[in-house]
Parts: structure tokens; C-alpha cells; sequence
């Protein structure tokens, strides 16, 4: 009987856990490179939104001027969400999207 | 032409704010003149200042529906900070944070429409009419905002 029942409890629980997944896995907020904001302001935003201290902020800031694009922060998707909107509100160009 | 510090950080936390009747008349027809875009957010001139969180169009759509008054009505909030703060000598931490974010959505619309790209000559372009007259503004608004921004860096 258990050997019958096994694999129709692997196919009900396995989407299940993919579910689970799917919902722990965390979100990046990812900063892009763009013609118009000052790299002094973006530094600065990073100092004010995240709390990061002048190295980090401006490691990142480097990061988003030379190579185009930074992870600026991760977390699940209403965190993420709310660092998005708030870097948006400071003009920079922000997106979210899962890690 | 400008060679003094025209924001300076006093001791009491507040700023001091050295501006030129020229430069604020300045200041205050471009605050008019966004003012008057924002009240249509979807206004294609202001679109660079609500830019897409995500690349999935439904994900998207939620974001906007949760987000998007938040952002027009900040906007709109640090935009009556700076046109009721216009003609001050003097501003708070809170005033001067709303003139930084001002002067940078100022230089994102006027930027976005001026195309300006990381290899925009500004010196040659600067002779040129219509557009060399626009970009001596960005050029001004990019030199007032790097002083906020060293004013206001921790």
C-alpha cells in the first residue's frame, strides 16, 4: 500500500515546494547607469536610502558607472519593492527582480 | 562667473542659501514650468521621473497601482517645499533635501529632453541657439546641484 501511495504524495507535495521556493527566494534591487545623475547624487542616495557608510555607497556608485549596473540591495519582494520606490523617487534608475 | 559657495552648511544644522535674484527667477519659472507637466504624471516629457520597477508587464502593473500616487504626491510635496521656499535666505535640513531632489527631476526632464548622453560636449554645444541656451541651464542646474549635494553629504 505504501509503495502504491508514494509517488502520488511526491507529485501532490512537490509543487508545493516549489511554491515555497519560489516565494523565500529573494528579490535584488539593481541600480542602471544613466547620462543625467551626478555620481556626488548617487553616492549620496545610497548614504541616505541604505544607511551605507561613503566606501560601500561609493563602491556601488563606481559599479553602476563602469560596469552599467549594481545590486544595491535584496530582500523579499515588498522590501524590495519599497527600496524601488524610494529610489525612484530620488530619480535614479531602479528595477527589482528575483536573484 | 560663480565663484563663492552659494549653499553653505551652518552650525546650527540649517542651510545658508546664497542666491542671485537672476538665478531664483530662474529657478522659479523651471519649478512653474514642471509643476504644470506634473499634473499629468503621464505627460511623456515627465515619464523619465516614474521609471518601470519590473520587466514583467503584470508585475509591473501592480507596482504602479501601489506606488505610483505615492511617488506623484511626493513629488508634488517637495516641489510646494521648494516654490514656497524660493525667495529664502535660510533653509531647514528638510527644505534643502527637497531643493536637492528638485533640481535633480529638473535635470532628469530637461536632460531627457536635451538627449543628453555621457558624451554630450557641452562647451561646443553651448553656442549653438535654441538648445545651446537649454543646455547652459542643465550646465547651470548640474553646477547649483553638486553644491547641495556637498552641502547635504554626511
Amino acid at each position: 500500500m505504501s509503495t502504491t501511495l508514494a509517488p502520488a504524495e511526491v507529485e501532490v507535495e512537490q509543487p508545493l515546494a516549489d511554491d515555497e521556493a519560489e516565494h523565500d527566494r529573494p528579490w535584488v534591487v539593481i541600480v542602471w547607469n544613466d547620462p543625467i545623475n551626478l555620481m556626488s547624487y548617487v553616492t549620496l542616495v545610497f548614504q541616505k536610502l541604505f544607511g551605507y557608510s561613503l566606501a560601500r555607497a561609493t563602491k556601488l556608485m563606481l559599479q553602476v558607472h563602469n560596469e552599467g549596473k549594481a545590486v544595491v540591495s535584496s530582500g523579499n519582494r515588498e522590501k524590495s519593492e519599497h527600496d524601488v520606490a524610494r529610489l525612484h523617487a530620488h530619480g535614479l534608475w531602479a528595477t527589482m527582480q528575483k536573484d | 562667473m560663480f565663484f563663492s559657495q552659494q549653499i553653505v552648511k551652518r552650525r546650527d544644522g540649517r542651510f545658508g542659501l546664497r542666491l542671485r535674484e537672476g538665478e531664483r527667477m530662474l529657478l522659479r519659472s523651471l519649478y512653474d514650468d514642471l509643476a504644470d507637466l506634473l499634473a499629468d504624471p503621464d505627460n511623456p516629457a515627465v515619464r523619465r521621473l516614474f521609471p518601470p520597477a519590473h520587466a514583467d508587464p503584470e508585475s509591473e502593473q501592480q507596482y504602479r497601482e501601489l506606488v505610483r500616487d505615492q511617488l506623484v504626491a511626493g513629488r508634488a510635496k517637495a516641489l510646494d517645499v521648494v516654490r514656497a521656499t524660493l525667495s529664502e535666505k535660510i533653509l531647514t535640513a528638510e527644505e534643502a533635501d527637497a531643493w536637492l531632489r528638485g533640481l535633480n527631476d529638473l535635470r532628469l526632464v530637461l536632460g531627457t529632453r536635451l538627449d543628453v548622453t555621457e558624451d554630450t560636449d557641452f562647451e561646443v554645444e553651448l553656442d549653438a541657439d535654441e538648445r545651446g541656451r537649454e543646455l547652459a541651464v542643465y550646465t547651470y542646474l548640474t553646477w547649483l546641484q553638486e553644491q547641495f549635494v556637498e552641502a547635504l553629504s554626511p
